[in-house]
């Protein structure tokens, strides 16, 4: 204890009002530490945006669809990054969300495009081609199976959470593969991309907006959500559940929200992404992509806002420039993540803008 | 008139052979502080845990103000105004202070699916935390990091996140622990004069403390109340000055 100072009558107390805050250690990072980390996002972003803009002008298609593609995996990651790194819960599993998402996007341009309901009974339900129809099937599905999942698994913590997220993940996946109707092993052909009212969606570089857009919303959300008494009580169920109960809120119910959330994003991603390539499979289903989302994460700086972002660019570039010249690419990922996890604890994130600040 | 706001019937708890609650029953009322002493191992923080809800008891029933309590979640009996701290604290270390004590206020006023609204400048969860810290004398540490905080500051911060629940009884296990005299003197001061807002029921080894603040004292040994009093009739227990105060003395 460092001293025993009177009170200073504060009620209405506000954070920079705060007695004490002036001479804590803290006080002194903050100021170059906040530029510093504000220019490496705008910096991240800006580049993100600008690079697939100037390349759609000088005619190279290629590279925008490369952004378009960093894109989406940044925003499932983002997803990924609210259940791992916000809330602490290790979710070996969320390609099922991204795959359920991309295979609601096909089946419903499947449908759309032959002609035949989607179902005749109890209702009729026909396809659609539209995209703002598929996000909304996507999202109550994808919510729906995290709702069940979550349910399941969050009754377990550590080791088994993992291997219980993976487990229901696979068997979505051998589903997939065993069920011939939308192609099976194989995967399904979206022959005309889904439309939204009023753009042309097959343009590239519009499509690569409309990822844009949706990665920006999924990190406003996200830091958004960890600012308010929602954010506060997942927080504190990560950090210590125990002090959470104690002061009366139950840590279950708010993971549980939480992790459909994450499974929402990441699923919304999938749609985009069966969009961008015309294509889904159940490679989007398997634990491959769960990893490489994992690896994401922890690349980029777990629980950091930009961490998805960072970590889905050096990702995809690796794989691209290094895969491009090799195909043992992997190794070269391993040791990056090796140094990683060794060298920078907070990821890419933590290395580029320094410690995240609690207050 | 003094009422009874917790009660504690025929608990029993059992660690595969070890018995260590057995058949205890006690009550804690209004204006009170009823102090639980005993030797190390004797049962103290396992009929703690079995009151606020971390531990199952095997029989018997918990009562807070008439509600039966023995089968409800831990944070079910927190928000009926059940407040306690910890042997070990346990808190959110990288978290401040403030957003420490802040949980409380907030499982107070609603649910905590709130997405939208900020809570760093929420007045509604700031203003009721800062009161609850500074009962504890504690306002000036509100935006440090726990990790920072001594020892005895963070059992401080404990009763701070408890009274932010605004109890109606409190559970402190060994608070004075690592005080060190000066401190133990003012956390003394401290729950002397919160005992007339709030009951509690204290675990404490330090018998200067436990005698100048405890209306009633009950004794523990291997899961059992052995005694029953007050300080005067505690300390001249001939049992309780073998099993306990005796090596507490010397
Ligand atoms: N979860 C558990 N499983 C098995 N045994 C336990 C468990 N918790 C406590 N015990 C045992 O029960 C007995 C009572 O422990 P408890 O922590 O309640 O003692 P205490 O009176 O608080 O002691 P102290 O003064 O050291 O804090 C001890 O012998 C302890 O080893
Ligand atoms: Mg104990």
């Amino acid at each position: 204890m460092t001293n025993n100072t009177p009170l200073t009558n504060n009620t209405g107390l506000s954070k920079s009002a705060a007695p004490g805050v002036a001479n804590s250690g803290l006080a002194t990072q903050p100021d170059n530490h906040f530029d510093r980390k504000g220019l490496v996002q705008i910096v991240l972003l800006g580049l993100l945006f600008l690079v697939p803009v100037a390349a759609y002008f000088l005619g190279h298609i290629y590279y925008v669809n490369l952004a378009s593609r960093i894109t989406i995996i940044a925003m499932a990651a983002v997803g990924l990054n609210l259940a791992i790194g916000y809330g602490g819960m290790v979710s070996f599993g969320h390609a099922a969300y991204f795959g359920l998402g991309g295979y609601v996007a096909g089946i419903s341009a499947y449908h759309a495009f032959n002609f035949t309901p989607f179902m005749t009974w109890p209702v009729n339900v026909p396809g659609s081609d539209s995209m703002l129809v598929v996000w909304l099937v996507a999202i109550l599905v994808c919510a729906l199976l995290a709702l069940a999942i979550g349910a399941i698994s969050l009754r377990t913590t550590g080791v088994y959470f993992i291997m219980i997220t993976l487990a229901f993940a696979q068997m979505i996946y051998y589903f997939a593969n065993s069920w011939p109707t939308y192609g099976g092993e194989d995967g399904l052909p979206i022959y005309l991309r889904n439309g939204l009212p009023g753009l042309d969606t097959n343009n590239a570089l519009t499509y690569f907006l409309i990822c844009f857009f949706g990665l920006v919303l999924a990190m406003a959300i996200t830091s958004r959500l960890m600012k308010s008494r929602f954010g506060a009580a997942l927080t504190m169920a990560r950090l210590n559940d125990v002090r959470l109960a104690t002061a009366g809120i139950s840590p279950y119910p708010i993971r549980l929200v939480a992790f459909v959330i994450s499974a929402v994003i990441t699923g919304l991603a999938g749609a985009l992404y069966a969009d961008l390539n015309g294509f889904v499979s159940p490679t989007m289903l398997s634990w491959h992509f769960s990893g490489e989302l994992m690896v994401i994460v922890i690349l980029g700086g777990v629980g950091r806002l930009y961490g998805p972002l960072a970590g889905a660019v050096l990702f995809v570039m690796m794989e691209t420039l290094l895969g491009g010249m090799t195909q043992y690419w992997q190794l070269f990922l391993g040791l990056v993540l090796l140094g990683v996890v060794l060298f920078a604890k907070h990821g890419v994130m933590g290395w580029l803008a320094g410690r995240e600040r609690n207050e | 008139m003094s009422e009874t706001i917790l009660s504690l019937n025929h608990l029993h708890k059992q660690f595969g052979a070890l018995q260590a609650t057995n058949d205890v029953s006690l009550e804690l009322q209004t204006g009170e502080i009823h102090a639980l002493i005993g030797p190390n191992g004797a049962g103290k923080s396992t009929l703690i845990g079995q009151i606020a809800g971390n531990i199952r008891p095997d029989k018997g029933s918990v009562y807070l103000s008439g509600t039966e309590i023995t089968g409800m979640s831990i944070a079910q009996r927190a928000r009926l105004g059940l407040g306690r701290s910890f042997q070990v604290s346990s808190l959110a270390e990288p978290l401040s202070v403030m957003r420490n004590v802040m949980m409380g206020v907030q499982a107070l006023q609603s649910h905590s699916f709130r997405f939208w609204k900020p809570v760093a400048q929420d007045q509604q969860l700031l203003e009721p935390a800062v009161e609850a810290l500074e009962r504890m004398q504690l306002s000036h540490r509100a935006w440090t990091p726990v990790c920072e905080l001594s020892h005895g500051e963070r059992r401080q911060v404990e009763v701070a996140c408890a009274l932010a629940l605004k109890p109606r009884a409190l559970l402190l296990d060994e608070p004075m622990a690592g005080l060190g005299p000066e401190g133990s003197a003012k956390l003394t001061e401290l729950l002397e004069a919160l005992k007339l807002e709030v009951p509690i029921l204290l675990i404490e080894h330090d018998m200067d403390a436990v005698f100048r603040l405890a209306d009633r004292i009950s004794v523990l040994v291997s899961g059992s109340v052995i005694a029953h009093g007050d300080s005067q009739t505690i300390r001249q227990d001939p049992r309780v000055r073998d099993a306990y105060l005796g090596d507490a003395d010397a």
